[in-house]
């Protein structure tokens, strides 16, 4: 019998602004480069806290600069955060993500490492976050309709059986939460090349079309700037060659299977823009898997659909990433790594709508709180899509 | 068994998911849209994962998948024969 998602719950911790989220992390974010040291010791100290290392920061500017803001505030005020310690190395910049986290409403603080040094921020950052989990890990599990969950989607080294198999049952699983009304995402604008007219006969209306339409093109133009070749081992990747994709058309093609056959695209995002309402969202993005999934988290999706065919093993320190495959090679050597088995689908025993079920029999049992297989491993990746160089 | 999937029945190749085809092997094929099977002989050991053609392909050809067009065929490509980046390659960048 097909899963009934209409009266189906999850359990999920409400936050302040309204939303729910799936996990309950204390982060420890530096705003740059330099205050991964101090964020990392923090961590140390405080069980139950997590550092968000990353390697940039400084002297960015303009839109590149905007959209480091805006990647730090979207992931502290993810809802699987339940409260954040930021640390920068000068007060400023610090005090504007803190601020921007704190609209959301949940417990927030900053601390600057100039006047004081490693070693005070250390200790007076600690105090704070030690206080943040006592209070976080008192926070219970509510009952929430399923609607509430926001779902993203991007496809990580694919290979052929990802367009017949692991990508069409992700397409399954969001045609079902569509009809639910849930918030959903898909991007990754290059992976598009070849299928664009595809995605624009799906947008709702003329405006998301010229909207999807000019973030394909400025995608293009940038690629035609700084191409060297025709990308071959770059989009398609050399994994995903070694898989049998042969051109980024054919990837592409297998790509947009995600998006299902029933939904329709209602709006478009810039890279870490949260979407303003349900229904489905083209963020432009890039195609690789830990840019474009940390551009998730920022943009406040709580569970992420990742199909893969040769076994990418990515995952993001607060979204929890559900990895599935079809290629039953990569199920066999890489099994710690999957998920959802959905080999069955390419030898007939397993029909679309049984794969696409048991994706989201998997999305609400990582809701309610089971680790995806990349929290077990560790997969911790948080990177930042840069736009050009700093200053 | 099914050792090879087609997405549908105009394209021109059809996708190997079972581990060590080799050439001379008796193969069946399973278009998905339209949901029946069609034998083939392969005419090239083929990788799981990796295209065979199933309709003849000859230079400068466009190479149908899923309906669409997935790129041009760069050196001729006879039915059963390995079809990958030796002998096809993108139109676009």
């Amino acid at each position: 019998m097909s899963l009934d998602l209409s009266n189906a719950t999850f359990w999920g911790y409400r936050r302040e602004n309204g939303r729910v989220g799936v996990r309950n992390h204390v982060i420890i974010l530096p705003v740059d480069d330099i205050s991964n040291a101090a964020a990392e010791a923090v961590a140390n100290n405080i069980k139950g806290t997590l550092a968000l290392p990353h390697p940039y920061g400084r002297l960015q500017f303009g839109e590149d600069l905007d959209l480091h803001f805006r990647t730090l505030i979207g992931t502290g005020a993810n809802p699987n955060v339940a409260a954040v310690v930021v640390i920068g190395i000068e007060d400023g910049w610090t005090q504007k993500v803190v601020d921007g986290i704190a609209q959301t409403g949940k417990p927030v603080c900053g601390f600057g490492i100039e006047q004081h040094g490693d070693h005070d921020t250390i200790m007076r950052a600690s105090k704070a976050a030690k206080e943040y989990v006592h209070w976080a890990t008192e926070l219970r599990r509510q009952e929430a309709p399923v609607s509430e969950l926001w779902v993203s989607t991007k496809c990580g080294e694919s290979d052929t059986t990802s367009g017949c198999g692991a990508n069409p049952t992700v397409g399954n699983a969001f045609d079902k939460l569509y009809a639910t009304g849930n918030t959903l995402l898909f991007g990754e604008t290059s992976e598009i090349t070849g299928g664009e007219h595809l995605v624009a006969a799906r947008c709702r209306n003329d405006e998301v079309r010229e909207r999807f339409m000019f973030m394909f093109d400025r995608y293009q133009a940038m690629i035609e700037r700084f191409k060297t070749s025709d990308l071959s081992e770059s989009q398609p990747t050399k994994g995903n060659i070694e898989g049998g994709l042969t051109t980024i058309e054919e990837k592409a093609l297998g790509n947009i299977q995600k998006i299902g056959k029933d939904c329709l695209v209602d709006g478009v995002l810039d890279k870490a823009e949260a979407p303003t309402g349900p229904g489905l969202w083209f963020m432009d993005s890039s195609s690789a898997a830990a840019e474009m999934v940390t551009l998730c988290a920022a943009a406040g999706y709580a569970v992420h659909f990742f199909p893969t065919g040769q076994g990418n093993i990515i995952g993001n320190p607060i979204l929890p990433v559900i990895k599935l495959c079809a290629n039953p090679r990569t199920v066999r050597t890489m099994g710690e790594h999957v998920d959802v088995d959905v080999s069955g689908l390419l030898r007939k025993e397993m029909s679309p709508d049984d794969a696409g079920d048991a994706l989201l029999d998997m999305m609400l049992r990582t809701a309610n709180g089971r680790h995806t297989a990349a929290e077990a491993l560790g997969h911790n990746e948080f990177v930042l899509t840069r736009l050009y160089e700093s200053a | 068994m099914i050792h090879f999937v087609v997405h549908d029945e105009n394209d021109s190749l059809g996708v190997v998911v079972v581990e060590g085809i080799k050439a001379g092997d008796e193969m069946t094929g399973w278009i998905m849209d339209q949901d029946r099977e069609i034998t083939f002989k392969s005419a090239s050991d083929i990788p799981i994962g990796h295209k065979l053609a199933i309709t003849p392909l000859k230079e400068g050809d466009t190479v149908i998948k899923y309906g669409v067009d997935i790129g041009r065929v760069v050196a001729d490509i006879g039915v059963g024969e390995h079809a990958h980046v030796h002998n096809i390659k993108t139109k676009r960048w």
